[in-house]
């Protein structure tokens, strides 16, 4: 496979470092000549110096051909956004990836149609959310190509929830769930599962009928 | 009618004041508070203190019910995410930004934004300029 990673700091040359690591073919393209002077020994003739939002630079890194990849991962939310619009609707490059610094600015990624989007700050709240269980409800995975997310939600004693088969409960159009943790074990969820207080429900919900699933399987 | 101008530098003050003095109601968007004094003393328009990829500026400048917003800060990708942000979100029919850069001022060009690009602009005023020089010179 050929990539094209945009943005030399940690997060690009670690990722081009990986991708020759596996055997791909990578092109890092950084802006910041005192960087590239950091890199070029190790990266040689796969580092490119100069501002991946150019064309002239993009076509040098080969954008023609076009690779199968571009990841855009430089510490500029506008540079990122910008690099995907022109690889993807200006080169047909098939899959590209944005980092999100800001996590402020995902919905401007959203509404311009870059739809892979990392963003380490909202990782990482994320995983603080799953360990804090008492958060009414918890998104553990955003599958955004589908619409759909994987969340957590808790039962407690007096949830409406509690105590009811799974084919007793008037679950939301676009929901269902998938398992139930009780005491450390988990196991799928069957329409004859009974759902006691203190388990824990993951649940595939379409996004925005969250509040409902919560008001179905937790609080009314 | 309404006018936002984000990025309130040399050009988008001079142009928040033209429309102003023909009774436009106008509102410049700036991260830094002293591009307020680029308006003039006499400012009688409206100041968003901001950066305006946040949409919480945007909003305040009056972007969502603008009838024109104009793009110009010193940044053209910022530019570029901001004019695309305002024409999907708000809906604003005519915005206009600046793009330094003729290569992605061409490719969003051809993409439907309006944009305008002073590098352009400047390279064909010059060469016009030498061209029309030396044909009055050859004259003589």
């Amino acid at each position: 496979m050929y990539a094209i990673v945009a943005g030399g700091g940690k997060v690009g040359a670690n990722l081009a470092r990986s991708l020759l690591r596996m055997g791909h073919e990578v092109t890092l393209i950084e802006q910041s000549q005192y960087r590239f002077d950091r890199l070029q020994e190790e990266f040689q003739h796969q580092i490119l110096l100069g501002d991946a939002t150019e064309l002239h630079v993009l076509e040098l890194a080969g954008i023609v051909r076009p690779p199968e990849l571009v990841l855009a991962v430089t510490g500029d939310d506008e540079d990122n956004l910008i690099i995907c619009q022109l690889a993807r609707e200006g080169y047909r490059v098939p899959k590209v990836v944005a980092r999100v610094n800001d996590p402020r600015n995902q919905e401007h990624f959203d509404l311009l149609g870059i739809g892979q989007t990392v963003c380490a700050t909202s990782n990482i709240l994320g995983l603080v959310e799953h360990e804090v269980p008492e958060h009414g409800i918890v998104r553990l995975l955003e599958l955004r190509k589908e619409n759909l997310e994987i969340v957590e939600l808790q039962v407690d004693r007096d949830s409406p929830a509690a105590g009811k088969r799974v084919a007793g409960l008037t679950l939301p159009d676009g929901s269902r769930l998938i398992s139930v943790m009780r005491g450390g074990k988990s196991e799928l969820a069957h329409d004859s599962t009974v759902l006691r207080p203190g388990d824990q429900v993951l649940a595939v919900v379409e996004p925005g009928k969250e509040d409902q699933l919560y008001r179905v399987l937790v609080k009314r | 009618m309404k006018l936002v101008v984000i990025g309130c530098g040399r050009v988008g003050a001079s142009l928040a004041r033209d429309f102003r003095a023909d009774g436009w109601e106008v509102t410049a968007v700036d991260e830094k508070e002293e591009a307020l004094s680029r308006l003039g003393s006499d400012w009688s328009g409206g100041f968003v203190v901001g950066h305006g990829m946040d949409s919480e500026i945007l909003r305040r400048a009056g972007a969502d019910e603008a009838d024109a917003v104009v793009v110009a800060t010193n940044g053209d990708n910022t530019n570029l995410v901001i004019g695309q942000v305002v024409k999907k979100r708000y809906g604003v029919e005519c915005v206009v930004v600046r793009i330094l850069d003729p290569a992605r001022a061409e490719f969003y060009a051809e993409r439907g934004m309006q944009v305008v690009c002073p590098t352009k602009t400047a390279i064909a005023a010059l060469g016009e300029a030498v061209r029309k020089t030396t044909a009055a010179l050859a004259e003589h």
